[in-house]
């Protein structure tokens, strides 16, 4: 796999969260994750998108969303950075838990987490950051293990 | 593909064949306003019929939900139709897949409406 290094700086908009989407699923499906392994990094990044639009920017004009794909040998690492007041985890609820599961929003964080090997969220009072992180499990990756 | 349905009855019950993604903005928006409709109507026998969505994030994921415990406030029933794997896994991952109704054959669908 070959190393790559794209970043994008975003208005706060719903298009960008298609875009993000888009861009995700592109990148992803050229680095040589399977069609599963693709959807599945195109909706943490779809889902991550919104809550940097929405909850992160609140659509302020005036406020981007930071989009960076690094692409390594060994894995697909995704940084998302939105200029809100910082996603406070506490408030986060677990949407399985049987209270909760007819509740119609807060399932984004969980399907990050489902869908990415590694997620780290970064909450500051200059923004939220959370990096995503997805292994190489096809050939290449094969073959770099086994030629070690 | 932006979302699109179309609305047939059957023995009483709304059919609501829907197809495209159902996300965030005009998917999720479509679908609210389509079970509005339908309910302001007296309509509330509804099967969603998904095996043309091809695309389905959290937004959607919660309008379905919102879909489910409106028309059931209102005295009425809403099962799922021909689920796509994804939109399949997505709720079972997130515990859903036992609170709605789930059918995989129309017929049978129709007539398990009270």
């Amino acid at each position: 796999m070959t190393e790559l290094r794209v970043s994008y700086t975003l208005d706060s908009t719903l298009e960008t969260v298609d875009n993000a989407e888009q861009a995700a699923s592109r990148i992803a499906a050229e680095a040589g994750f399977d069609e599963d392994e693709v959807m599945q990094i195109s909706m943490a990044v779809r889902e991550a998108a919104v809550n940097a639009v929405l909850h992160g920017n609140a659509y302020d004009p005036g406020k981007k969303v930071k989009l960076d794909f690094e692409r390594s040998a060994n894995d697909l690492i995704i940084t998302i950075r939105d200029q809100g007041k910082g996603l406070d985890l506490e408030k986060i609820p677990d949407p399985l838990a049987p209270e909760n599961l007819l509740k119609t929003s807060g399932r984004g964080i969980f399907l990050i987490r489902s869908f990415m090997d590694e997620v780290q969220i970064l909450p500051s009072q200059t923004g939220t950051e959370i990096k995503l992180v997805k292994h190489v499990h096809g050939p290449s990756a094969d073959v770099k293990e086994a030629s070690q | 593909m932006s979302m699109k349905t179309s609305t047939r009855q059957v023995d009483g019950v709304t059919i609501v064949d829907c197809s495209g993604r159902i996300t965030l903005g005009e998917g999720s928006v479509i679908l609210r306003d389509t079970v509005r409709e339908l309910l302001s109507k007296g309509q509330k026998k509804l099967l969603l019929n998904l095996g043309e969505v091809t695309y389905i994030d959290s937004s959607g994921i919660g309008e379905l939900v919102s879909a489910f415990t409106t028309v059931r406030n209102q005295g009425g029933e809403l099962k799922l139709l021909n689920l796509t794997k994804k939109v399949h896994d997505l709720l079972q991952i997130t515990k859903l897949y036992t609170v709605f109704d789930v059918r995989d054959d129309e017929a049978g669908a129709v007539k398990a409406f009270n």
